[in-house]
């Protein structure tokens, strides 16, 4: 193998690396709290509410679980324009990326619900909480509590799964290392210095979130 | 003060309680005992509401448990309830389980809540714990929080369902000393326990259930000198040796 | 361009699913293949391999599918090796599959208890003997709903050989619409295929793991 690596010319891309960094983070942010929240409804929902809906949800969990998340992107972005409903790239590639987290999130979050014991919410209402109060107070903190490495990972999935948006031209990491690549003719540099980036950011999320999870449910560990 | 007039469930096919009727006064103290499976947790869970009945009527300070207008927080918030598995909420610490329904049932404002969910981890002997969670404390220490945060309630009655079968044998006496106490202060009491010991000192009546129903309701001393049936007998040999 | 009929377009469609079919088929034997060996050498090789074989599957668990593949197709022609999306995309989906598989697995065997190890010792088998014959047979049974319920998420990726031009369901979607710019007709029948391969598995999946959870009661 006589090739010569060559990294020394990505430094001059610093500002299109930073504001892929930025674009892939941010979308992977907006819809993990939308998708999370998204999930913690639904999930609610799936337990309680009336059959029609919760046949709805669970025909929407299957078809979001047994499609490609590309040919979802896909779909909002050159699908739904046809049936005049409009949006940009960014837009699209956030209601594709949270419709597809919330999916998970409803069965991860509803599994944790489930693993409350029964008694917790007795005990919350013997003391005359509501029970919505008794589900927000009592019975959610701790099914959260229960699934958040499970919620973890799944972000991560679709963090890396974002990659693909660049294929509708969304600015962010991957778009990057293609604009940068489609420059200086180093395309092996150029990709692995990506997905460098792409692992770090995969690690520093886990480590973050990890300590933010331990801080959170401090004393409960069983 | 709790009134229960022939209430009678099913699971199903399968009857559980059996037209129960007795009524617990201001100020007395009833144990209920009987076999498992006899339908003495499901009786005391049925009082606040817990379970759901099919026949009867159940009247808590002449409120209905189970009339369509009844706002059953609202009279939940004034009965005390004790679990066996003590249920004190793992994600909170100490003293945040007694001040969480404070704030959200009674809208009591937090250094009240506080103040007093001290108070009464002072008077259970556990003000040191306040800050901890419940995990760190042993099955005693948690069942005597598990008191003070249905007192924080200031309830007009208590239920205790199995207090101490969850615990291990040299916790059971810190938690019945807390619970005669509060018999001695005049708290009303209904206590589904098999520690005849407790039920001797500080019980008005003892309630005798088997098969869903009520064999006796008797004062404490003749159903200990002398039991009618013959169910309840051979239940006290086993129990007493 | 408006002779295209539904038919037609699904007809298209459908043929080129056989090129999914048997890209998943290959990622999956290859990654199989990959994956049982890596996890035996975990099993029983020195510290060092395992390090090794971890930081591969993170490595490769970490980061995403879409980089890899694009390592694999414009990276490797630049040392000097030309590849043909059909290469590319069987070698980095079975290295990708084999990355999860073996931690998939690993995870089954080390789910059985301690003392059947210790057992199996007892009865003087070697160490081969102890993970052939007592433990792989047990692990295999906890580990078949998980496996195939991974075999969805292999299908799905293959979706992404697309983008470096491998002529699959996906790509032939996007082929199509640029023809006949009828969008919401052709991605709805490709998300439908996908879910006509996928959703058997997961439905089986959901059969063995219940199975399972039967059998573990017992």
């Amino acid at each position: 193998m006589s090739y010569a690596f060559d990294f020394s010319d990505l430094s001059q891309y610093a500002d299109v690396l930073l504001h892929g960094v930025v674009v892939t983070l941010g979308l992977t942010g907006v819809s993990t709290v939308l998708g999370g929240a998204l999930g913690v409804v639904g999930a609610a929902l799936v337990l309680r509410g009336p059959a029609w809906l919760r046949w709805l949800i669970a025909a929407y969990i299957e078809l979001i679980r047994n499609t490609p998340f590309i040919v979802q992107l896909f779909f909002v972005f050159f699908g739904l324009p046809s049936l005049g409903i409009q949006m940009g790239e960014i837009e699209a590639a956030l209601l594709a990326m949270t419709v597809n987290l919330a999916a998970y999130a409803i069965e991860i979050v509803r599994a944790g619900i489930e693993s409350v014991k029964h008694g917790q919410y007795q005990a919350a209402l013997s003391l005359g909480l509501s029970g919505r109060q008794a589900f927000r107070y009592v019975v959610l903190p701790q099914a959260l509590a229960a699934v958040f490495p499970a919620l973890l990972s799944q972000v991560m999935i679709v963090m890396l799964g974002s990659a693909v948006v660049s294929q509708i031209s969304v600015q962010d990491l991957t778009y990057a290392a293609n604009f940068i690549q489609s420059r200086n003719f180093r395309s092996f540099e150029c990709y692995i210095a990506i997905t460098a980036i792409y692992l770090v950011m995969a690690i520093l999320l886990r480590r973050l979130c990890n300590g933010l999870g331990s801080g959170l449910f401090a004393g409960q560990k069983r | 003060m709790i009134s229960i007039e022939n209430v009678s469930k099913w699971y199903g096919q399968f009857q559980v309680l059996n037209a129960c009727s007795t009524a617990v006064r201001k100020g007395e103290v009833v144990v209920v005992c009987g076999p498992s499976g006899s339908g003495k947790s499901t009786l005391i869970k049925t009082v606040n509401g817990l379970e759901a009945f099919q026949q009867g009527e159940i009247r808590i300070g002449g409120t209905s448990v189970d009339a369509p207008n009844t706002d059953l927080s609202k009279l939940r918030s004034h009965v005390g309830m004790v679990f066996q598995h003590f249920e004190l909420f793992p994600h909170l610490s100490i003293l945040d389980n007694l001040t969480l329904a404070q704030l959200k049932v009674l809208g009591r404002n937090k250094d009240e809540a506080a103040d007093k969910g001290l108070r009464l981890l002072e008077r259970v002997g556990l003000k040191a714990h306040a800050g901890k969670f419940p995990i760190q404390l042993s099955g005693g220490q948690q069942q005597r929080v598990a008191i003070a945060r249905s007192l924080a309630m200031d309830p007009v009655a208590m239920l205790f369902d199995e207090p101490t079968s969850a615990l291990d044998p040299e916790m059971i006496n810190e938690v019945l000393d807390v619970m005669v106490e509060l018999a001695q202060e005049g708290m009303t009491m209904m206590c589904v326990t098999h520690e005849m010991g407790f039920a001797k000192k500080v019980a008005h009546r003892v309630i005798f259930m088997d098969h869903g129903q009520i064999v006796e309701d008797e004062r404490k001393d003749e159903f200990f000198a002398n039991p009618k049936s013959e169910r309840a007998r051979d239940f006290l040999a086993k129990i007493l040796h | 361009m408006n002779d295209f009929t539904i038919w037609d377009m699904a007809q298209g469609l459908l043929l080129s699913a056989r090129w999914t079919v048997l890209l998943s088929l290959i990622a999956f034997v290859g990654g199989g293949l990959v994956g049982g060996l890596l996890l035996v050498l975990r099993l029983s090789a020195g510290a060092k391999v395992q390090a090794m074989i971890r930081l591969y599957s993170e490595i490769f668990q970490g980061t995403p599918l879409l980089m890899q593949l694009f390592l694999g197709f414009f990276g490797l022609p630049m040392l000097g090796i030309e590849v043909s999306p059909w290469l590319a995309a069987s070698v980095t989906l079975t290295l990708y599959t084999g990355a999860y598989l073996v931690d998939i697995w690993r995870g089954c065997v080390e789910a059985i208890p301690r003392g059947q190890w210790q057992a199996a010792a007892s009865l003087g088998m070697s160490h081969g003997q102890q993970l052939r014959l007592v433990i792989w047979p047990q692990a295999m049974r906890i580990a078949t709903a998980p496996t195939v319920g991974f075999l969805v998420q292999v299908v799905k990726s293959t979706a992404l050989a697309s983008i470096i031009g491998f002529t699959e369901l996906t790509k032939a979607g996007s082929m199509l619409t640029n023809a006949v710019f009828q969008p919401f007709i052709i991605y709805s029948m490709v998300a439908a295929l996908y879910f006509a391969m996928c959703f058997p598995l997961t439905w089986y999946s959901r059969v063995l793991e219940r199975k399972q959870g039967l059998a573990l009661k017992r």
